[in-house]
């Protein structure tokens, strides 16, 4: 019984949270709201048994993504006025937030004690391995070109990044390693012999 | 009891809602880019729904290139919104008309 309760805890959460993500008027707001239906999503990858997946969503999504999001909202000072109208009027919603997340940590360990949720139409087999060892032999096996491909997408997808948003400055001058390298002593040392009372002309 | 239709309609609510965001948040970007998270989302939840109940693994496998699709998404549509505001000083979608599209 505390899986379902569980499940529609989870299930109104992400929708409630998505409901917020597209309806707030800060942006950073939103980025929290989406922060919260990650978490929710999870807790459902969690309850039917891809575990695997539920913490990498946990750490990709609310680790990298929004944290992502987050930074290049608040880069970009879109609503600065409203951004910096009061720090403290955050705190609450903040302080909510957590709670909210911590709540449900609650009860996500009460219902893995409860054990898993009792699915209807075709029963899942009694798990022979757990989810992660069973999802490493397929994807190191059968889709491994994929897997591979999917590492390829991620390089480009970062290279891209760099190159977009990488610029050149007028107002600094900086280091020409290759020009240093190709440097040589005879260019750059001269001995002279000057006599007394004469200076050097270079 | 909970079946594969209680998280198909959290899906799609998901999805409805990610669409809907799109429409509803015509002139921040950045917004727009969560709905789509949003949208992609709901398309995870559908594939590990399924692969729950169908007994079968290869539907977590696919939710998780969808995941890689998703971030690789994210970090370059950033980069784009980055560059965009550096020249323009705005992110409106309004004033996107540069390439007369």
């Amino acid at each position: 019984m505390i899986q379902v309760f569980v499940f529609y805890l989870f299930a109104t959460l992400v929708i409630a949270s998505g409901v917020m993500t597209i309806a707030s008027r800060n942006p950073v707001h939103s980025v929290l709201w989406l922060i919260l239906a990650f978490f929710n999503a999870a807790g459902l990858f969690l309850l039917i048994g891809a575990e695997f997946l539920a913490f990498l969503l946990v750490i990709v999504y609310v680790g990298a993504v929004a944290v992502l999001f987050l930074f290049v909202v608040m880069m970009l000072d879109v609503d600065f006025a409203a951004l910096r109208a009061g720090v403290a009027r955050y705190w609450p919603f903040g302080f909510g937030l957590a709670g909210v997340i911590l709540a449900e940590l609650f009860f996500g360990a009460i219902a893995w004690n409860a054990g898993g949720i009792a699915l209807d139409g075709r029963p899942a087999p009694v798990a022979q391995q757990s989810n992660i060892v069973a999802l490493g032999e397929l994807l190191y096996t059968r889709y491994l070109f994929i897997f591979e491909a999917a590492g390829i997408v991620l390089l480009v997808a970062m290279v891209g990044a760099i190159v977009l948003t990488r610029r050149k400055r007028s107002d600094v001058r900086p280091q020409n390693i290759s020009r240093q390298v190709r440097r040589r002593p005879q260019d750059a040392v001269v001995n002279m012999q000057p006599g007394v009372g004469q200076g050097v002309e270079l | 009891m909970i079946g594969l239709g209680h998280y198909l309609a959290v899906g799609a609510i998901l999805f409805v809602l990610g669409v809907f965001g799109i429409f509803l948040n015509r002139k921040n970007v950045i917004v727009i880019l969560m709905a789509i998270e949003l949208i992609l989302l709901s398309v995870n939840i559908n594939l590990v729904a399924f692969s729950a109940f169908m007994n079968d693994m290869v539907g977590q496998v696919f939710a998780m290139f969808v995941l890689t699709v998703a971030a690789a998404e994210a970090a370059v549509g950033l980069a784009i919104l980055v560059i965009y505001f550096r020249g323009r000083g705005t992110i409106a979608v309004d004033d996107i008309n540069q390439m007369k599209g």
